[in-house]
């Protein structure tokens, strides 16, 4: 009779507890659609964001208004709905400027000369040694409180993570065997930049870049939560939830729910993000 | 001692189920050496580990019988287990430099046994480590003790693991490839250590890949295939008369298999002269000369450390030597702008260690051997000349074995029909069948195409199996070169003569 | 040893020289007059106007006026607040402590909780349960955090003040606001990194000495865990400086933030400028001690 032993040792399981099921990425793939859908045509879903009705001031979620009233009586939910134009393109803007910056900037550093990566990991480091926040305050100082000047700040604080990691990967793919092999070849250095060093590089922006776009989103919101966003009544999400949160002690939902839908946008994007990002690496790992 | 009776060792993952042992029955008798012999993924060491109750995550250990120092380990519970490991069964591993905590000392890691089990008293263990360390005969016990793995050199690093196996006093030891990573010289020091514990007593269990390592310290041996016993047999009957086909195999590429030129060698294709290279303060190469003529397979033999990779790179013009120079088919090759050396460069090519690192990743086989090629050239036929078929086309690297991987290597170095091909450590990473296939393979290129061969290796069987002539390194200087036959018969050099010694052999003993 | 010191200590005053110019060049090309800045809603004439050129060195050239700036810097003078008409030092001294006091607090709490989660759920569903939440606190915006702990626990239930710094109970909210996601992320590179080493050969090694896993797990693999996770110390440092910035807002608190947002919104550059500089030299203060924690930790960075 054969009899199992008990399981020797107790350590984690393996990678097995490290992937999440399915359902979870499926899920938010439908959130982040649904989200782009109700940035395109807010008004497929929800209706006017700005319909203010004095008599239903403040009124709890309920059937006809799925995340309650503002003080002025307008449906949040319709609110969120047209916010997400505001909040998604805020987002995708500033990480458009970030990463397109980074990129630029961080393959400058790593593929020309040494001084010149000296100087420019230099200003990086610099720019680094500055809270995101403060670095987008500092511009908003200069620039002006605005939507432009909050994304174009936004953009500009976040692009030296997306150079660094760059010109860091520029590196590890230019010291990597396959690229010095390459030489055997007598490819030009161009060519062999081309062939093989910016598509190893540019391989996992794209996912950073969707990872990043949460915390681009996040800080947006929070920025605007000062007061340094589009202004009222622009049904922006940080800004809503900053309006809701006079009347806190009374109506938790004007400023809870719109949050809790920023929260789950960043998660979504994250959870996609973070599947992508294993997929990419086993391609090359597993 | 260890009776062991059908013994399964299933791993769930995620996806699939991997059956690593599948029914592996055997004894070890207090006293003896046993040898659990075999290739990677042969499931040796997941037997031998499975003894400590340490078959690894996810793994699902099932036996008939499993008695461990008289103890009936089925159905065991975690500390059951942790009573026996240390003190019934010391375990060490391959390399001492992941395999003792980085981060604590040399010392701290030894006492850890000690504190443990709770041996001894706490003031006397700070002796007790010392005297562990004199006992493996690491000089300077004191010192050593309060130091960290990486600044101990491999040999004194392996040391200190095997006095930490030992700190607990165990009858057991299980040493699994306790010398893969090593240098010969020092991997026949630390065997010379581990027999040492077998006449002090102690039953050894001893994991290798290499027949010959086991020849030499091994009453019995087993020969693990695809998570089966196929064969076993004291020492002596087994290497003498060996049944089955595998252990034959494996006998065969343990002692290695000439393969002498059959042609003569043409004109020089490459030549070096008086070449150094410093880097900083450390010069890696010193007057250095070596000429390699068409149809020829020179070898090129050195520890690590001897400056081997730094001359490699040499002469495939990587990086410019400080001094001397590098003639290519008669043409400078060093010293001149690598634009000068592009039209040439597909005459010269390289083959590594680790072809996985040296593929583009993104790349498919097509892919990578279609760089190699001319303009309308089909990779399907230098594929089939390094026996693959067209079904590894449009494989990524990463889904072949590693044998497949430098056959890919290999059929992307010969594409360009190079005239010389260096190869730094061609067939180090791989098990030892498959060596000798990649062995026959370079060395018939040579024959049909009059390619010549710059073959550098640590391991002197292998430049014996397959080199014309080999030139010893030591410090970035060759301290002696000549023919094969020659040099391995009668070195002239100490340093020769001491890295044969070190060569494991199959020692056939009655 | 003497030679890493030195350049570190130089590239921590290139980062502070940087900041201090970027501040400087933010402050030429900050919209508005100067002088307008200055006055403020006070008295206006040309007199006044001519006075507080000649006072503040206004007519003088850009690059004498920067030269002097770093030099007055260097000597510890940040200029004067054109709002309050008070030295930047001494106004940024006065709300340094209730900042310093919240960011030290949150550290802990972020470093505690991401330490005890880490070695704690090691098991499949606390993990699970584990890694979801700090998914969930790491995606919300750390405003949103304090808004809802503000509306449990001090609308609904009544236990903490809902604003200003008048005792501990008032620090309690806002350190868990900027805490937890600091825990949040920390624990989920703790844990990686604990994975990571418990998978390593030393790890086996460790056990096959008979040692429990919860001894493999504090003794080794946790030192390793440390190091990806030491390397988060700057990042840290940002996310409470930020954190600062915003959660003194909801939580009505006095502090740095307050103060950088409302010379902000106010055009006070100086001390918008002070604040920079004072950031950048904690920045550079914090890389030190994590590149100081790093050589405690791993013995194979130091150079003998």
């Amino acid at each position: 009779m054969t009899v199992a032993l008990t399981r020797p040792f107790t350590g984690r399981l393996g990678s097995t507890s490290r992937s999440r099921p399915r359902t979870g990425v499926a899920v938010a793939v439908a959130f982040l659609l649904l989200a782009l859908a109700a940035a395109a045509v807010p008004g497929l879903f929800a209706g006017d964001p700005l319909a203010a009705d004095p008599l239903r001031v403040l009124e709890a979620p309920s059937a006809a208004h799925w995340f309650g009233t503002d003080q002025l009586g307008r449906d949040v939910f319709d609110r969120v709905v047209h916010g997400a134009r505001h909040s998604l393109s805020i987002g995708v803007a500033a990480t458009g400027i970030s990463v397109g910056a980074g990129l630029l900037l961080g393959l400058l550093a790593g593929l020309t000369h040494r001084y010149a990566d000296e100087a420019l990991s230099r200003g990086f480091d610099a720019l680094s040694a500055f809270p995101l926040v403060l670095l987008a305050l500092l511009f908003i100082a200069v620039a002006g409180v605005g939507t432009t000047s909050l994304i174009v700040a936004i953009g500009l604080a976040m692009m030296p993570h997306y150079a660094r990691v760059v010109r860091a990967q520029t590196f590890v793919v230019r010291r990597a065997a396959y690229v010095t092999h390459a030489v055997a070849f007598g490819g030009s250095r161009i060519r062999l930049v081309l062939r093989h060093v910016l598509p190893n590089v540019l391989g996992p922006v794209p996912v950073l870049a969707m990872i990043g776009l949460g915390e681009s989103i996040m800080i947006a919101a929070g920025l605007s939560f000062l007061g340094l966003g589009p202004q009222p009544p622009s049904p922006e999400w940080g800004a809503m939830i900053s309006e809701g949160r006079g009347y806190l002690h009374v109506a938790w939902w004007a400023s809870i729910l719109p949050g809790a839908v920023v929260t789950a946008v960043v998660i979504a994007l994250t959870v996609t993000g973070r599947r992508l990002q294993r997929r990419f690496e086993g391609r090359e790992a597993a | 001692m260890i009776e062991v009776e059908n013994l399964r060792v299933v791993f769930r993952l995620p996806k699939r189920q991997v059956e690593a042992v599948r029914g592996v029955s055997f004894r070890i008798e207090p006293g003896e050496c046993v040898a659990l012999v075999g290739e990677s993924g042969s499931g040796k060491s997941v037997t031998a580990r499975s003894l400590a109750g340490l078959a690894g995550p996810g793994a699902q250990v099932s036996a008939d019988r499993f008695t461990v120092d008289g103890r009936d380990m089925r159905g065991a519970t975690g500390r059951d287990w942790r009573r026996l490991r240390g003190r019934f069964a010391g375990l060490i591993l391959q390399d001492a430099l992941v395999s003792l905590d980085p981060l604590r000392t040399v010392g701290a890691e030894i006492g850890e046994v000690l504190r443990t089990h709770g041996i001894g008293e706490r003031r006397d263990r700070d002796a007790r480590v010392r005297q562990l360390l004199t006992d493996v005969h690491v000089p300077e016990p004191e010192r050593r003790a309060r130091q960290y793995p990486h600044q101990l050199s491999g040999g004194l690093r392996q040391r200190a693991l095997i006095a930490s196996a030992l700190a607990g006093g165990p009858r057991l030891l299980i040493a699994d490839e306790p010398t893969t990573a090593l240098d010969a010289t020092v991997q026949a020091q630390i065997l010379t250590l581990l027999a040492e514990r077998r006449a002090a007593g102690e039953t050894l269990l001893l994991i290798s890949h290499d027949l010959a390592v086991v020849s030499r310290l091994a009453d019995r041996i087993l020969v693990m295939k695809d998570g089966r016993i196929v064969e076993s047999g004291t020492t002596g009957v087994l290497l003498s008369a060996a049944g089955h086909p595998y252990t034959k195999e494996l006998i065969a590429a343990a002692n290695g298999r000439r393969r002498p030129a059959r042609t003569e060698p043409g004109p020089v294709v490459a030549e070096a002269t008086a070449l150094r290279k410093v880097y900083g303060d450390r010069t890696v190469v010193r007057d250095v000369g070596v000429s390699i003529r068409r149809g020829e397979i020179v070898g090129l033999v050195g520890e690590s450390g001897s400056g081997k990779t730094t001359l490699a790179q040499l002469l495939f013009g990587l990086t410019d030597p400080t001094s001397g120079h590098v003639r290519f088919e008669g043409e400078p090759f060093s010293g001149i702008p690598e634009r000068a050396r592009r039209p040439i460069r597909r005459r010269l090519q390289f083959i590594a260690q680790d072809p996985l690192s040296a593929f583009d990743p993104r790349w498919t086989v097509r892919r990578i051997v279609g760089e190699a090629l001319g303009r309308g050239e089909s990779a399907e036929p230098v594929l089939a000349r390094v026996g693959l078929g067209p079904e590894v086309l449009d494989r990524y690297p990463r889904q072949l074995s590693g044998g497949q991987r430098q056959r890919v290597a290999v059929a992307r170095a010969i594409a360009p029909r190079p005239s010389l091909i260096i190869c730094d450590e061609p067939v180090s990473a791989l098990d030892v069948s498959v060596q000798a296939q990649v062995l026959d393979l370079l060395a018939g290129i040579r024959e049909t195409d009059g390619t010549a061969l710059l073959f550098i290796s640590h391991d002197l069987g292998v430049i014996r199996d397959i080199a014309d002539r080999v030139l010893v390194l030591q410090d970035g200087r060759v301290v002696e070169q000549g023919p094969v036959k020659a040099v391995f018969d009668h070195a002239g050099h100490e340093y020769t003569r001491t890295l044969l010694a070190a060569v494991p052999k199959l020692e056939v003993r009655t | 040893m003497i030679a890493a010191a030195g350049r570190r200590v130089g590239a921590g005053l290139l980062v502070l020289w940087v900041a201090a110019t970027a501040a400087y060049v933010a402050l030429l090309a900050a919209p508005g007059d100067t002088v307008d800045s200055i006055i403020g809603d006070g008295p206006d004439s040309p007199l006044i106007r001519s006075q507080i050129i000649a006072e503040w060195g206004l007519d003088r050239p850009v690059i004498l006026q920067y030269v002097d700036f770093l030099w007055r810097a260097v000597q510890g003078d940040l200029g004067r607040s054109y709002l309050l008409q008070r030295p930047v030092t001494e106004v940024i001294g006065a709300q340094l402590w209730p900042s310093l006091k919240l960011a030290l607090a949150a550290a802990g709490v972020g470093i505690v909780l991401a330490v005890v989660l880490a070695v704690t759920t090691r098991r499949r569903w606390a993990r699970r349960i584990s890694s979801v939440s700090e998914l969930i606190v790491v995606s919300t915006p750390p405003f949103l955090i304090g808004i809802v702990l503000l509306s449990v626990f001090s609308f609904h239930f009544g236990l903490f003040p809902v604003s200003g710094d008048r005792d501990l109970s008032a620090l309690v909210l806002p350190a868990l606001t900027m805490g937890l996601p600091i825990a949040g992320t920390l624990a989920q590179v703790l844990r990686d990194g604990l994975d990571r080493a418990l998978d390593e050969p030393f790890a086996v090694t460790a056990r096959a000495r008979g040692l429990r896993e919860n001894a493999v797990l504090v003794r080794h693999a946790l030192r390793h865990a440390l190091l990806p996770a030491v390397a988060l110390l700057g990042w840290s440092f940002g996310v409470l400086i930020g954190g600062t910035v915003i959660i003194e807002s909801v939580f009505g608190r006095p502090g740095l933030g307050q103060v950088a947002v409302s010379a902000v919104s106010s055009g006070d550059m100086p001390v918008v400028m002070a604040v920079v500089v004072f950031s950048a030299a904690g920045f550079v203060l914090v890389n030190t001690v994590a590149d100081l924690a790093f050589l405690l930790i791993d013995p194979r960075l130091r150079r003998s």
